[in-house]
């Protein structure tokens, strides 16, 4: 289960921006994940509690946004939902669809006291 | 050892739900207020945006790494694929071929045991073992502390061997200038469509215990097909076409059976 380390890079970066923003105390975390990406968002919040305990990000509440996957078809020149990572274009058929995206493993924003 | 770190010292095996809230008391104690609660008017509540990719310091450790090797003319591939596919008799059997052409090193990551890394030393050349213990692949930074242990000779070969594990390793880049996904064919053709996040973040994939194919229904050109979804952009690396490719590898296993009745 590599949320494990996801989570812990996660606290990392929450570290990094309380010496740049001086605060005591976070209270939500909000992440924003693709559903086409490499963080399953379940087993993100299995792990929080026990990765964050002790840490600045102890007593957070997690926060997570899903996002849809979508791509670029070359065909029909659009901009097509896509549900699976190398799905062909819905609409053409064509297999040649840049993920635009889905993909997202970021930390969008932090509620902090 | 990562849970450790993450809980700063703090025995992290016992049963979760209670312990986590007498963490959380324990903060508070020097704070404004309980756990979950918020009054308003009394802090200093304030929304910061952050928009950084989680995996950014990994990220940067692994650029790192990567300028390390390269300032040593090394090249390094990071091997990835399910436990049992044979990554490490694969390299033993490498590092056989090639070690009187170039310097070689190893590093090799499994949760526990050093076996991997004494079957490569039994080869003459110098490896490293990573024990993640919980952890279920290498990160940049396991690696940048194996590489401390190593004689990166100029112009010498890394190889990287990742923990089995067909799914976690995918996200990690460790500074390696190709990850090479190994399958082989008792796993079954569909293996690239099951796991598609480590087939689209290989470059190469090399298909392992083709001498079995004979006694497999293992069907190469699903499996090629699938393993190729997700790079439309060069189907064909080797510009031979599949029937080729097919022919060329009913010739290896052949070679391979014939060698054995030898």
């Amino acid at each position: 289960m590599h949320e494990v380390s996801l989570v812990e890079s996660l606290v990392a970066l929450v570290e990094d921006e309380r010496r740049k923003q001086g605060f005591s105390r976070v209270r939500v975390i909000r992440l924003r994940l693709g559903v086409l990406g490499h963080a399953e968002p379940e087993a993100m919040r299995f792990c929080f509690d026990a990765v964050t305990s002790g840490t600045i990000a102890d007593g957070a509440r997690l926060e997570i946004e899903m996002v849809a996957g979508q791509g670029w078809c070359s065909g029909c020149r659009l901009t097509v939902p896509l549900d699976e990572r190398f799905a062909s274009c819905p609409i053409c058929g064509n297999a040649h669809v840049r993920l635009t995206a889905g993909d997202e493993l970021r930390l969008a924003e932090l509620e902090v006291e | 050892m990562r849970y450790a770190a993450a809980a700063m010292g703090h025995d992290h095996r016992h049963p979760h739900a209670h312990h986590h809230r007498e963490h959380a008391a324990q903060t508070i104690d020097f704070g404004a207020g309980t756990a979950g609660q918020h009054i308003v008017g009394l802090s200093q509540e304030r929304v910061i945006s952050i928009e950084r990719n989680i995996l950014s310091k990994n990220d940067a450790l692994a650029d790192a790494n990567r300028k390390r090797l390269q300032a040593n003319s090394v090249f390094a591939l990071n091997l990835v694929s399910s436990p049992g596919s044979g990554k490490t008799a694969l390299l033993v059997r490498t590092i056989d071929d090639l070690k009187g052409r170039y310097p070689i090193a190893v590093i090799e990551g499994d949760q526990q045991t050093s076996r991997d890394a004494d079957r490569i030393r039994a080869t003459g050349v110098r490896a490293v073992q990573v024990n993640t213990g919980k952890g279920c692949h290498l990160d940049a930074h396991m690696v940048g502390h194996a590489l401390d242990y190593l004689p990166l000779e100029t112009g010498s070969l890394l190889f990287i061997e990742n923990v089995g594990n067909l799914v976690c390793p995918a996200a990690f880049d460790l500074g390696e200038a190709h990850k090479v996904v190994v399958l082989s064919v008792t796993e079954g053709e569909d293996k690239p469509l099951k796991y598609p996040d480590m087939f689209a973040a290989a470059d190469l994939m090399l298909l392992n215990k083709s001498d079995l194919l004979p006694h497999l229904e293992f069907d190469l050109d699903v499996c090629f097909a699938a393993a190729l979804r997700g790079k439309p952009a060069d189907p064909d690396p080797d510009g031979i076409g599949p029937d080729r490719r097919r022919a060329r590898i009913a010739l290896r296993v052949d070679r391979r059976s014939r060698r054995r009745e030898e």
